[in-house]
């Protein structure tokens, strides 16, 4: 985009000078192009919103251990996500985010790997890395409802509110772990993120499919492996403003 | 998500060949022929300013008329005027705010990119349709369902959304706060993401198409400045519209699913809602991201079509051509980062303020250039009236003097006075929406004989502008006094107050000129219907223009061209050059065919 236009009356062989796609890129991937700008501003508008809201509460002063949720100020994450399955009791902190983060990234590797296959019209190795992304993207889905279910089943205390009530987990509208606030834009952005990565796992899907009956071959060409490529690295990309956001900051 | 259209969309592959004896169906109605999505975005902007004007005699009635009895539309309204013969007051709001929403998204944003950027911008940059003919009809297909949605909306029982067009929470997330905000509200919510997935389909196709289908020579220095306007119109939606989208989702959350993002410490009846750590002022920043931006989105066509109308009917050059771009840019850039003026009430820091103020202010520059360079392409030209021509000056009118009634409203010290008053009112309804609506108007004339074949008449289109002119300055002009004396939007009645009672004449007048002008609009509304038919037929060019639109054949097939598209090999605005054989040489002539008009560093 930040070619300079040629000027008015030179007739010199310029890419901008229309009958050719000046960035050598097919109308799909364009569009994919300006999706993905457009996706990422819907996100980034979540994200504003979350800090601005965070920023309404207090922060917590005192040292790390002498953490207790509380509804006055905002948790500490790590606090928070420090459960991981089989691990009952052990206090692991944002580990297992950690291996979800990791998942999806290497998710992203072997979508890397499939377009890269896709380029040399290796159909077997294009249906290999598929396979795996697929499965990386469904193991971070079920990363997710794991996590998901621990925050809302809560701690095996609970935290007990200054009017002596017990609150258990998490929903929209309470929160053990803090104000709810919390709650609902851990819910509402890794939601609306985890909607984004089902997606792709859909679409990811699609392509596996198109690829095994051959599609792509008859057509000449896997394209289409690089724009669902380009929409899987983005939804990897957010995940990891979302994790340093929610999890890390 | 619209990312599933993307996906499915690449296996459709376009065939210049293929069968033209296509079914009705394909070829009306699930069309993917830009031509015709432009006519059913067209047709559809037209129905949908109807019911918005329609909505707006209404409550100028009540206004000018407040005692007057409007029982002879009972078949109509029914329920929603109460015993004796008046509007409703719920049902007065929930008009505001249908006739605010439908004229900004469904007429100024739907109506005018969606007919124009799809007309125009294949036929204006060489290219055979749109990149994904597959995806603008589906870009059509959701704004008709957004349509549907909303229309139903105005049917139902407790009524549509009625808590302004800018739906701010906590009005609009309570239904308990008011009638409007219950199924009409949600009803809003879910038409508006509808909406928003067909802006974003229509402008990822507009964006790629320019960037990607421009024929051999039609470098982006040689785009007629239409193309430009709908290009930055389109990247704006493609920005402006998500945070909405997001905003949106949120509200939606707040309504149905008992989060508190725009909720805190409300007492409904005495009684303490449980929400807590809200705040309605992040749902104002969010959506006047893209409430500012939306400006433009609303704006830009029409001045794009306008500097097309203007210079061709002047048959001179558009004065400062790069200038025209530059201004279009620097609005652009601009329009993202002034949004909190329309906040300057809400609290926020008075340096903040400032600042809003100060950004705001400097969009005066680009505005002033592109007023400048109207004036001065019009300056010394031989104009030719036509009725797009009148409109196009009408536009740069209502963009001079309400403009300039943006200077007190973008200071952040006099809108506290002037905000949410009438003055408010007058300013914006001139300058975005009386000068788009000329734009689109401008533009109909202007590109009728392409798209249909006939021309318009002349002098219903000559009546039609003098009634619309005069009548919009006698309905908007007044309403600056009115706005002054401190009088705020959104009320049901005024006669309540002493302090404005002296102002009941001008309200009658300002509704009857209202009243007037809507009328006016079904001379035109013959006039077209008229023509489609028995219109005059059009010449191949009948304004003598340049662009490439008018080197298609009178009705363009599908394909637009049917031989080769044309090479460009000049920009669009060699009017009047001198030495030139005619007064217009249009773009595909090559320069050796001009050796007498060329210019020394052309040979």
């Amino acid at each position: 985009m930040s070619a300079p236009t040629a000027a008015v009356g030179e007739e010199s062989k310029n890419i901008w000078m229309g009958g050719v796609s000046p960035m050598n890129v097919s109308y799909g991937k364009l569009m994919m192009w300006f999706f993905l700008l457009s996706d990422a501003f819907t996100f980034s508008a979540l994200l504003v919103a979350y800090g601005t809201i965070r920023f309404t509460y207090m922060a917590y002063e005192g040292t790390g251990d002498a953490f207790a949720f509380s509804q006055e100020y905002w948790p500490i994450p790590e606090k928070v996500f420090e459960a991981a399955p089989f691990l009952h009791g052990v206090n692991l902190p944002l580990v297992f985010v950690g291996i979800m983060t990791f998942i999806l990234i290497m998710s992203s590797v072997t979508m890397v790997l499939a377009v890269e296959a896709g380029q040399r019209m290796d159909k077997k190795a294009v249906e290999k890395w598929m396979l795996w992304t697929l499965l990386g993207g469904i193991a971070f889905l079920s990363c997710q409802a794991w996590e998901w279910t621990h925050f809302i089943v809560g701690t095996d205390n609970g935290s007990t509110l200054p009017n002596g009530t017990t609150l258990f987990g998490a929903s929209l509208v309470v929160n053990q772990y803090g104000p709810p606030a919390f709650a609902d834009f851990f819910f509402f952005i890794t939601g609306f993120h985890g909607f984004h990565v089902f997606s792709g796992v859909m679409f990811n899907f699609l392509i596996f499919y198109w690829a095994v009956v051959g599609k792509f071959e008859r057509v000449g060409h896997y394209e289409m492996v690089e724009k669902v490529g380009l929409y899987w690295h983005f939804v990897d990309l957010v995940w990891v403003f979302v994790f340093t956001f929610f999890y890390l900051v | 998500m619209s990312t599933t259209q993307i996906q499915v969309e690449a296996e459709v592959h376009h065939d210049d060949h293929h069968d033209h004896h296509q079914s009705f169906i394909r070829k009306y109605i699930f069309s993917e022929d830009h031509k015709t999505i432009a006519k059913q975005f067209l047709i559809t902007g037209i129905f949908w300013a109807l019911i918005g004007g329609a909505m707006s005699v209404l409550f100028r009635l009540q206004l000018g008329f407040p005692d007057m009895d409007l029982s002879i539309l009972k078949p109509i309204l029914g329920k929603w005027l109460t015993a004796n013969g008046k509007i409703d007051s719920e049902f007065y709001l929930a008009l505001v705010t249908m006739h605010g929403t439908i004229m900004v998204f469904f007429v100024l944003t739907a109506g005018l990119s969606g007919t124009f950027s799809n007309f125009l911008i294949p036929l204006q940059v060489g290219a055979r349709d749109m990149a994904s003919g597959f995806m603008n009809m589906l870009s059509y297909w959701f704004f008709f369902v957004s349509g549907v949605i909303m229309f139903v909306s105005i049917f139902i029982e407790t009524g549509p959304a009625s808590g302004g067009w800018t739906i701010y929470p906590p009005l609009s997330a309570l239904p308990e706060a008011m009638s409007g905000s219950g199924l009409g509200m949600t009803l809003w919510l879910v038409s508006m993401v509808f909406f928003i997935v067909s802006t974003l389909l229509g402008g990822i196709n507009y964006i790629t198409t320019v960037i990607n289908l421009r024929t051999e020579g039609m470098s982006f220095a040689r785009l007629p400045l239409t193309i430009w306007a709908f290009l930055v119109t389109a990247i704006l939606g493609l920005l402006s519209f998500p945070v909405l989208f997001s905003a949106a989702l949120l509200l939606v959350f707040d309504r149905s699913f008992g989060t508190s993002f725009y909720l805190s410490d409300i007492y409904i009846a005495g009684e303490a809602l449980p929400n807590i750590g809200g705040s309605p002022i992040l749902f104002q920043h969010l959506f006047w991201f893209l409430g500012h931006p939306e400006v433009y989105i609303v704006l830009l066509p029409a001045l794009g079509i306008t500097s097309e109308i203007i210079s061709t009917n002047s048959r001179k050059p558009i004065f400062g051509y790069k200038a025209m771009i530059g201004s279009i840019l620097g609005i652009a850039f601009l329009s993202f980062i002034v949004w909190a003026h329309h906040m300057f009430i809400t609290g926020m820091n008075p340096f903040l303020g400032s600042i809003f103020m100060f950004l705001t202010l400097i969009i005066a520059v680009p505005s002033a250039v592109k007023v400048f360079n109207y004036i001065t392409t019009l300056w010394r030209g031989n104009i030719v009236f036509t009725p797009a021509m009148l409109f196009s000056i009408g536009l740069v009118s209502f963009f001079i003097s309400g403009g300039l009634t943006g200077l007190f409203l973008g200071n952040s010290a006099i809108d506290i006075n002037v905000h949410d008053t009438y003055f408010v009112v007058a300013h914006f309804h001139i300058v975005m929406g009386s000068a788009s609506f000329f734009g689109m108007l401008a533009g109909v004339y202007h590109w009728f004989p392409k798209m249909f074949g006939r021309m318009l008449d002349e002098k219903l289109g000559y009546i039609h502008f003098w009634i619309s002119f005069i009548g919009i300055y006698m309905v908007f002009f007044p309403l600056h006094y009115i706005g002054l004396a401190g009088f705020p939007r959104r009320y049901y009645s005024f006669t309540n107050f002493d302090a404005f009672g002296g102002f009941t004449d001008l309200n009658m007048m300002v509704s009857i000129a209202a009243i007037i002008t809507f009328s006016a609009q079904f001379i035109f509304l013959f006039n077209f219907f008229y023509s489609m038919w028995r219109g005059r037929k059009a010449p191949a060019n009948p304004w003598r223009s340049n662009t490439l639109e008018w080197t298609t054949p009178i009705n363009p097939g599908h394909g637009n061209w049917p031989g080769e598209i044309p090479t460009v090999h000049r920009w669009p605005y060699d009017y009047s050059k001198p030495g030139a054989k005619e007064d217009f040489i249009p773009q595909n002539i090559p320069l050796s065919e001009t050796p007498e008009s060329n210019l020394p560093e052309e040979h």
